[in-house]
């Protein structure tokens, strides 16, 4: 078991040293970088040369990454030139990982609770009203894009109705003790409870925004899984048998189909961290997503590294325990 | 089953009580910056003023940055030793009550005003004021490099230890406790107005030191700097650094009970990073901030309509065609480039493309600055004329790479692209082929046109202060510049001409001499096209009033009031 650990683990390190290193030339094979962000459009040729010195950008592209690579090794990751100036990068990364789980949560959340319910009522119902218009509602909502729905929302809820705020996390004034960075959280833990209610105002709109893509496919798989379920045998036997509709549908029906949904759900995570991109945009809601938008517009080297790398890391060591799991309950893994 | 949902019950109970103990809530405490619990709202005085900003200030220690954002929030926190007039560009005294030059115009000095502190309780006096030159003069290392001060090193040059540079600067001696006697080692036009410039903030000498203000440092591909410039910038302004907070993006600053002049007119100032526009409006309309910079002038009817009020402040700027004949020879001949200029229909790019306000250039700077040659009128459109100029330069079948920046607005330019498709339309329609190349502003655009690699591109200029040389001395005395004019043969003859008048003391002779060089610029040399000055605007809501706007964008906003 060990072995197999050590093996997957070096297989690991091998995998984020290659992403590193693709990583670090296609960022700077893309036109322009730093300089501009730093010296903006008043810079002569000269400058851009002393800039470009002091930074080692005038050096070869290996003699960059070896640099690169010998200070992340320190942890020492470089500073934002745009996102948020003259921050380290890893800071960066610290302080805005939270607002992504939070908003990629609640949006999970979101889409879960009404996906499955209403997927199953649509199979339960099939050829209804009700499961026509839950078809169309799925196929609109993969059909519009995540930043019209944004735009959409916000002007309606918060513009017009005033319901609730356009952007941001927080408001103005709030002045909210931060003990874990997911603002909802840490307004319930310290008991300030306006401003928990607060984030989580903040969070809605850009939660059914970001929800709009999961609740769509996790609908349709819910929906099509109970389909095929309801034709099983084991239904069938279960109604002859005389069991109650209410244990039929929950213990026979629901938990045999969702065993496909659990396995989409996951899946989507990794989607739902591509739209927090664009939701994050359209929101200024200060996540991951935001960092990256505009760290690659304006060329944020070290900010666009370190969160790419970190969402590598985060996604290899959770490959990593699902493999070790399957070794500890399949021995032909480790033998493979 | 029983015993795992108990156990896993336990668990969480106990992971949120552990939680919950570390995590209590630290209302009312006030932080090392003596900032106090913020009020949201509120009205008159005990108000806050909140304004949506496109980004965030890269720091808040002035010196080192050459950003408009950061230099919003500096303003508010520093003065200088001389000022703008409110509302205008010209220059009044600001922490220096009076200030005079010899009448060689190397030694000036300063009568520094009496009973003004620092927000850390220090006094400012001459000692202090010489200290900030001392400064400036002496940053060493990293420091040194332009994108770190950038405005020290375009205005006054070298700094102590390079010997290999020329500075203007020479020294600043205390000449009694509220007189210092700045030397300077030539006659410039911009010294001494360039002092009421944002960069040339005055910082309090102990703070400086407590918090290791100089120390600046290369790390990876951008610069880390010292606590001063991040968390205690101190100053003299109407209001006092209060905290920044990186997760939501808002710099909140308190009104300084202890300021010499008029207090702030409300309690707390908060600028919050918003960097979408549309987003910037709709926070606008749903009432959560008050106020926005640069709203796109199609917005303007509109949110006016909403109650809210559209200032808009004076062109200060330029939207210019740059052209470079290195990487597209047939632009060597200027009868080429003038063919390009005649064949802009400027009036109705101005008026389609433009806000009310905005006007057909003729000259690299506004005229509200002397040294404008009112003799000379924008280049007529006239296609026929751009077709006999091209046939006679043997180019009628003329091909030109043209630049298209994406991705931004610029107070000179509001909507790129509209701007680009109306010139390419006007080039098209007199016969040369344009190829359109769009680029990203900070992907790849600016580091183009600067390093010569556009043929044709859009760019301009917005004035820090009231002088010429800031916008054609600034474009043209290098001769390595993004028009690449050391590839022309009026090169030096325009070099000197503008170095001449920027050493000319006299103010009417040094008018005439620029008058001249706009005559020869438009005339003969035309190393690029001026194409229009545009007024660009700032919007806040009904609410706030007392707000002065700036043409330099310098706004001080502590005479804003909040009528709730």
């Amino acid at each position: 078991m060990t072995k197999y650990i050590v093996r997957r683990l070096f297989q690991a390190v091998i995998a984020l040293f290659v992403l590193s290193m693709l990583l670090f030339a296609w960022l700077r094979s893309l036109p322009g970088g730093p300089v501009s962000a730093l010296l903006g459009e008043r810079s002569t040729p000269e400058d851009r040369a002393a800039l470009e010195a002091a930074l080692g950008l005038d050096q070869p592209l290996h003699i960059q990454y070896w640099r690169f690579l010998t200070r992340a090794l320190r942890g020492e990751f470089g500073t934002s030139t745009f996102v948020s100036p003259g921050t380290d990068a890893f800071e960066v990364f610290l302080t805005r990982l939270p607002a992504t789980i939070e908003l990629s949560f609640v949006a999970l959340l979101l889409a879960v609770a009404f996906a499955i319910p209403i997927g199953y009522l649509a199979a339960r119902n099939r050829g209804t009203a009700l499961d026509t218009g839950a078809v169309v509602t799925s196929l609109v909502g993969v059909a519009v894009p995540v930043f019209f729905l944004a735009f959409v929302l916000r002007d309606v809820f918060a513009v017009q109705l005033g319901w609730l705020p356009p952007s941001g996390r927080e408001s103005v004034g709030i002045n909210a003790t931060r003990v874990t960075g997911l603002f909802v959280l840490d307004g319930l833990l310290t008991r300030e409870w306006d401003a928990a209610w607060d984030a989580f105002k903040h969070l809605i709109l850009p939660a059914i925004a970001l929800a709009s893509i999961p609740f769509a496919v996790i609908f349709r798989i819910t929906r099509a899984s109970v389909l095929e379920v309801l034709d099983e045998d084991y239904v069938r036997t279960a109604q002859s048998k005389g069991l109650r509709s209410n244990v039929i549908r929950i213990r026979h029906v629901l938990r045999n189909a969702l065993i496909p949904v659990v396995t989409t759900i996951g899946l989507q995570i990794g989607a739902l961290l591509a739209g927090a991109v664009l939701t994050e945009r359209v929101f200024s809601f200060r996540g991951i997503g935001h960092a990256l938008s505009y760290g690659f517009t304006n060329r944020d080297y070290a900010v666009l590294q370190v969160l790419i790398m970190m969402a590598a890391l985060i996604y290899i060591v959770v490959n990593l325990l699902v493999d070790i799991a399957y070794a500890v309950i399949d021995p032909r893994v480790r033998a493979k | 089953m029983r015993n795992r949902k108990v156990a896993l019950t336990a668990a969480a109970t106990i992971l949120a009580l552990s939680l919950s103990a570390c995590a209590e809530s630290q209302r009312g405490t006030d932080d090392d910056n003596g900032a106090e619990t913020p009020a949201a709202g509120g009205d008159g005085s005990d108000a806050t003023f909140i304004f949506g900003a496109a980004g965030e200030p890269k720091l808040f220690d002035p010196f080192y940055a050459s950003d408009g954002e950061t230099f919003r929030v500096t303003r508010q926190i520093y003065e200088q030793l001389l000022d703008f007039e409110p509302g205008t560009a010209d220059t009044i005294p600001g922490l220096a009550e009076e200030y005079e030059g010899s009448e060689d115009g190397l030694t000036w000095t300063f009568k520094i005003r009496e009973g003004v502190k620092f927000h850390d309780g220090t006094d400012l006096d001459a000692a202090a004021v010489c200290a900030n030159f001392d400064r400036w003069y002496n940053q060493t290392g990293d420091a040194q490099n332009s994108a770190v001060t950038y405005y020290w090193n375009n205005n006054f040059g070298g700094f102590a230890d390079q010997a290999d540079r020329d500075s203007l600067f020479e020294s600043c001696t205390v000449a009694d406790d509220m007189t210092a006697e700045v030397k300077i080692t030539r006659y410039t036009s911009k010294f001494p107005d360039i002092l009421a410039h944002g960069a040339y903030a005055i910082h309090s000498p102990s703070a400086m030191e407590e918090h290791d203000a100089n120390n600046v440092t290369a790390q990876g591909e951008g610069f880390a700097y010292p606590a001063y410039a991040t968390e205690h910038p101190t100053g003299t302004g109407a209001f006092r650094f209060a905290s920044y907070d990186q997760a939501t993006g808002t710099v909140t600053l308190d009104r300084n009970e202890d300021y010499w002049g008029e207090k702030a007119g409300v309690k707390q100032m908060v600028v919050r990073s918003i960097p979408d526009e549309s987003t910037r409006r709709q926070e606008l309309e749903a009432g959560s901030i008050h106020g926005y910079d640069l709203p796109n002038p199609v917005d303007w009817a509109t949110l006016e309509e909403g109650g809210n009020i559209v200032e808009i402040r004076p062109a200060f700027n330029i939207l210019y065609v740059g052209l470079n004949a290195t990487t597209n020879e047939a632009l060597k001949d200027v009868n080429v480039r003038k063919a390009l200029s005649h064949a802009i229909n400027r009036d109705q790019l101005v008026q389609s493309q433009l806000p009310d306000g905005a006007e057909a250039a003729s000259h690299f700077f506004p005229d509200t600055l002397p040294g404008y040659n009112e003799d000379l009128q924008p280049h007529a459109y006239d296609p026929d004329l751009a077709k006999q100029l091209l046939a006679e330069a043997g180019q009628e079948n003329l091909e030109i790479e043209f630049w298209q920046p994406t991705e931004v607005t610029r107070p000179y330019m509001p909507d790129p692209a509209s701007i680009f498709d109306a010139i390419r339309t006007d080039w098209e329609a007199v016969g040369i082929t344009v190829t359109p190349k769009p680029m990203p502003w900070n992907g790849g655009y600016i580091e183009g046109t600067e390093q010569g690699q556009a043929a044709a591109y859009l760019l301009g200029w917005t004035g820090d202060y009231s002088s010429p040389d800031n916008f054609i001395g600034t474009f043209f005395t290098e001769q390595s510049n993004a028009f690449d004019t050391g590839n022309y043969e009026f090169a030096q003859e325009l070099t000197d001409a503008l170095v001449q008048a920027d050493s000319e003391p006299d103010p009417d002779a040094r008018a005439e001499l620029y008058k001249e060089i706009n005559k020869k610029i438009a005339d003969d040399y035309l190393p690029g096209l001026p194409i229009s000055h545009s007024p660009p605007a700032i919007v806040v809501s009904e609410k706030v009033q007392g707000l002065v706007t700036s043409p330099l964008a310098a706004e001080d906003f502590s005479t804003v009031t909040i009528n709730e």
